[in-house]
């Protein structure tokens, strides 16, 4: 049973799915058995208190984290238990990742940074760079391309990070309180680009935040408290399709 | 706040009969209160009576003579010194929200307390969605996106409120257990 895929029968839209998953740092459990899925398309916010697990389960659902028990899928197929090289393959061509600050590499421009993960994955420099002119014109910031980050203001930085986490055009986005350093407008203009963006690439995006603002730009909400789902409306309709290990 | 007054700002940039200064007033505050054009001609006679608007010029456009106003000079003292003042903070201590909890607290324990909590700020954040649809339209005006953001700080408030009294009645739940 432990190998169905969880959108088997139930909800075969299901694009990134996490069922039971538990997670400890030492004798610190993060999250406790928290059962959570997305489907194609969707912006879903993971929302909680600080210390609630939230940024935890983001990394565990990106493969970047292996939970100590549980299971992760991506598209029908069980990541957690896949070797880290597959998973480290899975994460450069499938999924983009955007954290609170844009961790831009200050050494290169806007343009090479933005480029810089279709280098990594064998593209040639040229169109690797006409790739990367492209992605900033869509987050408006195309005239930023030659300039290093630390010429940037934060919401510029924000955009061009939000341009190189989207440039392989993942199917999906982690993106972990991508407005924190942000202040009200400027995070405001970036989450709207975000959301307008990957809604026309179609690209599904898995948003920690700790703010309810943020969340108010996801089409649906799951709220973790103490690494459990706190709020039961979101992921019941979910729970038929993942939670056959009891979650809760 | 009075109408007056508001209708006073509507007549600052000049003379406005009673029906446009309805249309105006739907126009800049989409989300108030609808007024009808009843409460304006009202507010105008009143307006009127005190000095602060005076008659200007009459149009008929198909129908019977429109009598346009405009602000006086004493209305626009009134009109400055009421934009001067401010508005004292309203006392939220009355909230439904807090007196549904306490009660819930009271009478079914803090599990329904906290159920209905849950579904209290699913059901902010829903409208939360709404308005931030509003405020990010590439249409809404900027009376509509300043109407829309006071709306969403004050929900996002109210639900802070409720991630905080959550964490109590969890808090209060664990004290009480033997």
């Amino acid at each position: 049973m432990t190998s169905t895929p969880p959108d088997s029968g139930t909800d075969e839209d299901l694009l990134v799915a996490g069922r039971a998953l538990v997670r400890s740092y030492g004798h610190s459990p993060a999250l406790r058995g928290i059962s959570v899925g997305t489907r194609r398309g969707e912006v879903l916010a993971i929302t909680g208190p600080s210390g609630s697990g939230k940024s935890t389960l983001l990394l565990c659902l990106a493969g970047i984290l292996r939970p100590d028990a549980g299971e992760v899928w991506y598209a029908g197929r069980r990541i957690d238990t896949e070797s880290e090289a597959e998973r480290s393959r899975l994460r450069r061509t499938r999924f983009g990742v955007l954290f609170q600050f844009g961790q831009l590499v200050p050494e290169l421009t806007a343009a090479e940074n933005v480029a810089m993960p279709l280098l990594l994955a064998g593209v040639k420099r040229r169109p690797a760079l006409t790739a990367a002119g492209t992605w900033l014109d869509r987050f408006g910031v195309a005239d930023l391309a030659g300039q290093r980050p630390t010429e940037m203001s934060g919401g510029q930085a924000q955009r061009v990070a939000m341009a190189r986490a989207l440039v392989t055009e993942p199917e999906v986005l982690f993106a972990d309180e991508p407005t924190g350093a942000l202040d009200t407008l400027a995070g405001e203009q970036v989450l709207t680009q975000l959301v307008r963006v990957t809604r026309q690439a179609g690209t599904t995006v898995l948003m920690v935040t700790h703010d309810a603002k943020v969340a108010a730009y996801a089409d649906r909400e799951i709220v973790i408290r103490d690494g459990m789902a706190d709020d039961g409306a979101p992921t019941s309709a979910l729970r038929g399709a993942l939670g056959r290990t009891g979650a809760r | 706040m009075a109408l007056g007054h508001v209708l006073l700002g509507l007549l600052a940039q000049g003379e406005r009969h009673g029906y446009d200064l309805k249309r105006q007033y739907d126009a800049r505050f989409p989300m108030a209160k609808p007024i009808a054009a009843a409460q304006v001609y009202a507010t105008l006679e009143r307006l009127l009576r005190d000095g602060l608007v005076a008659p200007g010029g009459t149009e008929r456009a198909g129908g019977p003579d429109r009598t346009a106003y405009g602000m006086t000079a004493a209305g626009r003292q009134e009109l400055d010194e009421w934009l001067a003042q401010v508005e004292p903070p309203s006392p939220f201590v009355s909230n439904p929200l807090a007196v549904k909890v306490t009660l819930a607290l009271l009478v079914a324990g803090d599990e329904r307390a906290a159920g209905y909590l849950q579904r209290q700020r699913a059901a902010h954040l829903a409208r939360m969605r709404e308005y931030t649809r509003i405020t990010t339209h590439p249409d809404t005006s900027l009376a509509g996106v300043l109407a829309a953001d006071y709306a969403l700080n004050h929900l996002d408030a109210d639900l802070r409120w409720i991630d905080t009294a959550l964490a109590r009645v969890a808090t209060l739940a664990e004290e009480l257990q033997p």
